[in-house]
């Protein structure tokens, strides 16, 4: 008898009492869309394809983030400029398929591809969601602001000649024997 | 064999073999780089180090590179001790010192034996922080692009180009961590096989242009087992589609046939496939323009073709670049009678004669793995080089056989590569070349007999009176007597003699061919000579089976001129390359209709009626027959989206059964295809009707490719006629190696995979399907008479030369291709040039005969013979045995330059 007194009447009056000492509390809920969350930079919503700092497409079409896709919804073409500078020709996300799992901003060697707070994405159309190079590509470095993989890379593009990346000595001189 | 330990693990290995490629026939992962399966081993990367131990009791061990030690009966070996994983590991460290960061931009990136290794060896994390050494890139033609800074300096590029396939142009420059791998300038490759460098190198120096262009990552190639159209030999190749254009062709191992090599017009010949100009769709000829079909206007007009259904004669003619299955579809559709060959009379007539001696058991057609074996050979007539580049390849190999001979003598293990190579130095076996003109074996050949070509068939010919009596016996100058009886005694003493010739030359030369393996066979008790002989392409056998010996392309010309047929369907075939202009405009102008089903527009096309379009290779399954008569499979690899089909699809009624049922149609009515049937797939391997995936298993993109057409991805496309998908799902060809288009296994993204698919290292493929013989040798056979007589009614005697880029019609069509194509140009010596005041380059014209033709004067030819390479404008069939020239005032159009020959006389002589 005093089991049963003890598992629902205290329980319920402690309920209440919980429920009630809320009343006083400042409400989570906001008026969204008229007032705007705060969402942290390392939210993992809408991709963007960045530029590097020069204002260059950072992206050089190295196809991994499209393997790294668990549900295969990046597609892209490497193409190249006269100087051997890779970009893609076309990069495609089908973001009605997109997980937002972040695995593309996780293998993207050059930071090209990130993920950013923005999660405002429906549409009415679903072929809406089929964004190009044109729709993806920011003007701006994004999150990373300093990194530039063609300083860092061996290539030879133009505005920058072999042995000018970084750590390189200048071209070796095959017809010498100097050491 | 030898007992040895690895690892606490016994294994029983060959003694004869290194212990890394012993290693590696056991399925076990040991990192390498300098060694190549045929190349052996020079220890110069230090990157397969395992430890050896003396006994039982010795803990310790020593470091041994195991490419460069033997196995021995009783030996202890360890690849797993951490004395070894951290030497590796170090090894990978400095070779890695200065390597750019360079992957995502890297082609190699995804199938780099570099990145395999490097995470095989365990070396993650770059400490070095000094300076890179950097070094500039060369130009290196339009097949080849070089990326110098990738270079791990293992030697496997010299390896390869220099030793392996006497290249002269790539070499070693500069010392220590300056060494750098290229040309003495910028410039073209010159090797005909330099495309294999992409595959050599274990990293991305040496790359194909062709696919970095339309770059895609190996991982997202389509990809099915196919063979090269290129030419006769039939190479296994793995062609990769992304996006509905082919991409790349690589090299597909088949142990009898290519190995691990291809040439370059089978390597980069195949952009002609994705050229805008391919036909779309069914076009008929209405006055001056052309009217797409519908399919009913098709059907219908596909009916009045049928022999069923018209009471006119209605021919077809086929064609030695088509299928096997395209050729019977329209035989079927004509009736055999009124199926005839597509290639020129002088072709048809050599074809017909190599497959009488390929049914004559006295010889053997031998495989390339067995042109490597000959220690002896005689080529007549035939410029490999250009006419079945692989084979010439191989014959490099079969002259190091002296050098193997040598090493086994001295006991010095035959993978000893650069030991061998001292050992030998220019000892080699016998190569003696009878030619119309220098070819680019020379330098590896013993002799060289330049002449015209009815003199070169007397000097064959009485080889073969020298090595028995029974032949007949022709008298030659004095001056090339000793010629005779020094190449006659090299073939008669050796252990495995080989003869070659082909049809470029005309059957005389066959004939005198197939008459010294005869002599050769008579005093040899054991079993057939190896005779080889090539047919100009890719189905040239095939064809010739199919088609009665009556039925020549002049038999087919006339009966359309005299009205006696009236309509005709031409396949994959464009005839103004085969015949005369003049015969084949006549008759194509009398045919009240002509269809002609092709992938191109040709000469032909434009005269025809109806074109029908048809699938490139690698849309369509078929089979092919090579030069030996081995019947290969070639699967399809991707699907053509325009109204595009096979030739058979469109010839025969019974396309729902699949291409199954059309060749075991085949194999029951042509008595020598009975075992056509025995190279389709065994379909009892596939469990619960599972297909193999043409995709890999990290296929990507799969979701977004299509999205831009329609967010609603289509459903996966089914091959309901294949025994592969077009699909990642399947029995993947990791588990069975029957079906393998390009190899993969975990930690081996590269080609080099293949050791893990093959029995053992250079043997057979697991479940290897290597193609079929098809002919039976049960004929017993005579000499032949060989006409020796000259033509000498001008003063001029002709003989033809071939180009690998150029002769082909179809690689020649591509774009990159081009850009190593020649013109027209007629080779003379300089003494006749001097005469006729001709210098290097002039235009020439021969009289009698419309076309200019540049003049190429070469130091080796005989005085009053000339060599004609004919390109795809000319009236080639017209010309005569000899010809009369002149100076041409004709601008020439495509000139020479480029033309890559060593006796090419300096401009200023
Ligand atoms: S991983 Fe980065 S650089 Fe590579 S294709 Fe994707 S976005 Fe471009
Ligand atoms: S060669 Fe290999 S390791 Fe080097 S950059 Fe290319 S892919 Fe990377
Ligand atoms: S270029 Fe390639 S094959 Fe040649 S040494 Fe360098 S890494 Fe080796
Ligand atoms: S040798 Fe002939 S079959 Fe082989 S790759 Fe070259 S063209 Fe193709
Ligand atoms: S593979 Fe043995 S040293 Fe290079």
């Amino acid at each position: 008898m005093f089991t049963l007194f003890k598992d629902t009447l205290v329980s319920q009056v402690v309920t209440l009492w919980k429920v009630f000492a809320k009343i006083l509390v400042k409400a989570d809920t906001v008026q969204y869309p008229e007032e705007q969350p705060y969402m942290f930079p390392r939210w993992r919503g809408r991709i963007i394809l960045s530029r590097d700092p020069d204002g260059e497409e950072r992206c050089v079409a190295c196809n991994l983030c499209a393997v790294a896709c668990p549900v295969d919804c990046i597609a892209l073409q490497k193409t190249e400029d006269e100087e051997g500078r890779w970009y893609p020709e076309f990069f495609r996300i089908n973001f009605s398929r997109c997980i937002m799992c972040g695995f593309c901003e996780e293998a993207c060697p050059t930071n090209a591809i990130q993920l950013t707070p923005d999660f405002e994405m429906a549409e009415y159309v679903r072929q809406d969601m089929v964004w190009e190079k044109e729709d993806l590509l920011i003007s701006g470095t994004g999150k990373y602001h300093d990194y530039s993989f063609y300083n860092v890379c061996g290539k030879k593009i133009g505005g920058k000649d072999k042995g000018e990346a970084q750590n390189e000595a200048v071209p070796v001189n095959v017809r010498s024997l100097l050491p | 064999m030898a007992k040895i330990v690895i690892d606490g693990v016994d294994y029983e290995v060959n003694p004869d073999n290194n212990l890394l490629q012993e290693c590696l026939s056991q399925g076990l992962d040991l990192p390498y780089f300098c060694w190549h399966p045929c190349m052996g081993s020079v220890g110069a990367c230090r990157q397969c180090a395992v430890i050896q131990y003396r006994d039982e009791d010795d803990d310790k061990g020593m470091l041994v590179m195991a490419c460069m030690t033997p196995p021995t009966d009783g030996m202890i070996i360890s690849i797993e001790d951490e004395q070894a994983k951290s030497f590796r590991s170090n090894v990978i460290e400095s070779l890695m010192i200065s390597h750019p960061h360079d992957c995502p931009v890297c082609e190699e990136g995804g199938e780099c034996h570099l990145q395999d290794m490097t995470l095989m060896s365990g070396h993650n994390y770059r400490r070095y922080d000094k300076e890179k050494v950097t070094h500039r890139n060369q130009y290196l033609g339009p097949f080849i692009g070089h990326e110098m800074n990738r270079c791990i300096t293992c030697y496997r590029c010299v390896r390869y180009y220099d030793d392996y396939a006497g290249g002269t142009d790539l070499s070693a420059q500069a010392s220590h961590h300056h060494v750098y791998f290229g040309r003495h300038e910028e410039g073209v490759l010159e090797s005909e096989f330099s495309g294999n460098l992409v595959e050599v190198c274990p990293t991305g120096v040496f790359t194909d242009r062709t696919f970095s262009e339309n770059y895609t990552r190996k991982w997202d190639l389509q990809t099915a087992p196919s063979i090269c159209t290129g030419c006769a030999v039939g190479c296994n190749t793995t062609p990769g589609e992304r996006y509905g254009t082919l991409r790349r062709i690589t090299n597909r191992y088949n142990s009898d046939v290519n190995g691990y090599f291809l040439c370059d017009r089978g390597r980069f010949g195949y952009g002609y496939s994705s050229s805008d100009q391919r036909f779309a769709d069914p076009l008929q000829r209405k006055n001056e323009t052309a009217e797409i079909m519908d399919d009913s206007a098709v059907q219908s007009m596909l009916d009045g073709f049928s022999s069923e259904n018209t009471s006119v004669t209605t021919i077809g003619i086929g064609s030695p670049r088509a299928s096997t299955e395209a050729n019977y579809a329209l035989r079927c559709l004509v009736g055999a009678d009124n199926f005839f060959s597509g290639m020129s009379d002088e072709e048809f007539e050599s074809a017909n004669l190599i497959l009488q001696l390929n049914k004559d058991k006295a010889f053997h057609s031998p495989s390339i793995r067995e042109i490597e074996q000959a220690d002896a050979i005689l080529i007549v007539g035939e410029d490999v080089t250009n006419t079945a580049p692989r084979i010439a390849l191989a014959l490099r190999q079969s002259v190091r056989n002296k050098a193997m001979e040598l090493a086994d003598q001295s006991r010095i293990p035959r993978w000893q590569d650069a030991a061998v190579r001292e050992l030998a130095q220019h000892d080699r076996s016998p190569l003696s070349i009878l030619s119309g003109y220098k070819t680019r074996l020379d330098d590896v050949a013993d002799d060289e007999i330049i002449d015209s070509i009815p003199r070169l068939a007397s000097f064959a010919q009485a080889i073969a009176g020298s090595l028995s009596g029974k032949a007949e016996q022709i008298q030659v100058e004095d001056g090339q007597v000793a010629a005779v009886e020094k190449i006659a005694e090299q073939l008669k003493s050796a252990k495995r003699p080989l003869v070659i010739a082909g049809s470029s030359q005309g059957a005389e030369l066959i004939k005198a061919a197939a008459n010294i393996a005869r002599a050769l066979g008579e005093s040899r008790a054991d079993g057939a000579i190896d005779l080889c002989l090539l047919t100009p392409e890719v189905n040239s056998m095939g064809m010739a089976m199919l088609s009665t010996e009556e039925n020549s392309l002049g038999a087919a010309l006339e009966k359309l001129r005299s009205g006696e047929a009236s309509k005709v369907v031409i396949v994959e075939n464009d005839l103004y390359r085969r015949a005369p202009h003049g015969l084949v405009d006549e008759a194509l102008e009398k045919a009240e209709q002509c269809l002609v089903i092709d992938q191109l527009p040709t000469a032909t096309t434009a005269k025809a009626d109806f074109v029908l379009p048809c699938t490139a290779f690698a849309e369509q399954e078929s089979s092919y027959i090579n030069y030996e008569g081995r019947a290969q499979l070639s699967f399809q690899v991707h699907r053509n989206h325009a109204r595009a089909k096979s030739s058979w699809q469109w010839l025969s009624a019974a396309t729902e059964e699949g291409i199954e049922s059309l060749m075991h149609d085949c194999a029951d009515a042509v008595p020598g295809l009975a075992k056509l049937c025995e190279i389709l797939p065994d379909k009892s391997q596939f469990v619960g009707g599972m297909k193999v995936p043409r995709q890999s298993h990290r296929y990507s993109g799969r979701t977004a490719m299509k999205s831009h057409l329609g967010v609603h991805e289509p459903k996966q496309a089914v091959d309901s006629q294949s025994v592969m998908s077009f699909s990642m799902e399947g029995i993947s060809s990791q588990k069975d190696a029957s079906i393998l288009a390009s190899s993969w296994s975990p930690q081996w993204n590269s080609n080099q995979s293949i050791s893990k698919f093959q029995s053992e290292v250079n043997g057979e493929l697991k479940q290897g399907h290597t193609g079929k013989l098809v002919m039976e040798r049960n004929a017993e056979g005579a000499y032949l008479e060989v006409s020796v007589s000259e033509d000498s009614s001008a003063e001029l005697q002709l003989s033809r030369a071939h180009q690998i880029f150029g002769s082909d019609e179809l690689s020649s069509r591509s774009s990159v291709i081009k850009q190593r194509m020649v013109g027209s140009y007629l080779g003379i010596s300089e003494e006749d040039a001097r005469s006729k005041r001709i210098r290097q380059g002039d235009s020439i014209a021969i009289v009698g005969v419309e076309a200019s033709l540049s003049a190429c004067i070469r130091s080796s030819i005989k005085n009053g013979s000339a060599v004609i390479y004919c390109d795809e404008t000319m009236d080639s069939h017209s010309l005569p045995r000899s010809i009369n020239i002149s100076k041409s005032n004709n601008e020439v159009q495509t000139g020479i330059k480029g033309l890559i020959i060593s006796d090419l006389m300096d401009e200023d002589n």
